[in-house]
C-alpha cells in the first residue's frame, strides 16, 4: 500500500487530505495515476506541481512509488 | 543562530518582541514586521496548511541565507500554521542588527521569501464556505526584486 497525500486545493479535488492506494509492485507514477478517478489524474498531473517522496523533494521524472511510500503532491504555494 | 518556528498555537508579538530585543541588546536596532488575518471582505477566518517534512526545514534555510546576505546581530521568524480569526497574527519576523540598514532589508527579503516560497496553502472561509487562496502575481514580482 502506499499513501498520497493532497495538499492545499488538491485535497478539495479528492475528497479527502490523502488516499491509500494497494500496490502489487513498484509502481511508475503515470500507471500509478491511471488508477485514480480522471479527473484527480489530471489535477495531479499539472506542470506546476511539486512532489515529495517520504518527505523529500522529487522529480517527476521516471519516478517509481514503492510499496509503504508516502507521495506528497503540493501545489503551488500561498503563505504569508 | 536565527530563531525559526512553525507556530501550530496562537502567539503573542509583544512578548516575542521584547524576548528578541532583550537577548539582542548589543544590536542598535530591531526592525520587525508582522503579518496579521486582515478584517473585512466577509472573511470569518482564514487557514494555513503546512507539509511537515519540508516547512520549517525550507524556513530554517531561508533563515541561514539571510544572515549570510545581511549583516545581522539576530533573526527571528515564526510563522503560524492552522485556523487564524480577522485580527490574529499569521507571521513575525525581526530582524536585529547593529545599523538599520541591514535590519530592514533583511525582514522585507525574509518576508517576500515566505510569501511566495514558503511551503504554506492557505484558504478562506467567508459566507461559511471555504476557499483556497492562489499564489498573486505580485507577490512573484516582489520575490523577483532579490535575484542576483
Amino acid at each position: 500500500m502506499a499513501r498520497l497525500l493532497f495538499l492545499g486545493r488538491l485535497e478539495d479535488v479528492a475528497g479527502a487530505g490523502h488516499l491509500d492506494l494497494p500496490l502489487a509492485a513498484s509502481t511508475p507514477l503515470a500507471d500509478l495515476l491511471a488508477m485514480l478517478d480522471p479527473v484527480l489524474a489530471e489535477a495531479l498531473s499539472g506542470p506546476r506541481l511539486r512532489l515529495a517522496l517520504n518527505g523529500a523533494l522529487v522529480s517527476p521524472e521516471g519516478l517509481v512509488v514503492a510499496d509503504g511510500d508516502e507521495l506528497a503532491f503540493l501545489p503551488p504555494v500561498s503563505g504569508g | 543562530m536565527a530563531d525559526v518556528r512553525l507556530a501550530l498555537d496562537p502567539f503573542t508579538p509583544a512578548a516575542l518582541l521584547e524576548e528578541f530585543g532583550t537577548a539582542h541588546a548589543e544590536a542598535g536596532g530591531i526592525v520587525s514586521f508582522l503579518g496579521q488575518v486582515r478584517a473585512g471582505e466577509g472573511v470569518d477566518a482564514l487557514e494555513l496548511r503546512h507539509f511537515a517534512p519540508l516547512t520549517l526545514p525550507a524556513m530554517e534555510d531561508l533563515a541561514r541565507t539571510a544572515e549570510s546576505r545581511f549583516v545581522l546581530a539576530g533573526l527571528l521568524v515564526v510563522h503560524r500554521s492552522g485556523t487564524m480569526a480577522p485580527g490574529d497574527p499569521i507571521v513575525l519576523v525581526a530582524a536585529a542588527s547593529r545599523h538599520r540598514r541591514d535590519a530592514f532589508a533583511a525582514a522585507d527579503f525574509v518576508m517576500d521569501h515566505l510569501k511566495s516560497d514558503a511551503w504554506f496553502w492557505k484558504r478562506e472561509r467567508a459566507n461559511g464556505s471555504w476557499r483556497w487562496v492562489e499564489p498573486r502575481e505580485q507577490d512573484h514580482a516582489d520575490l523577483a526584486r532579490w535575484a542576483t
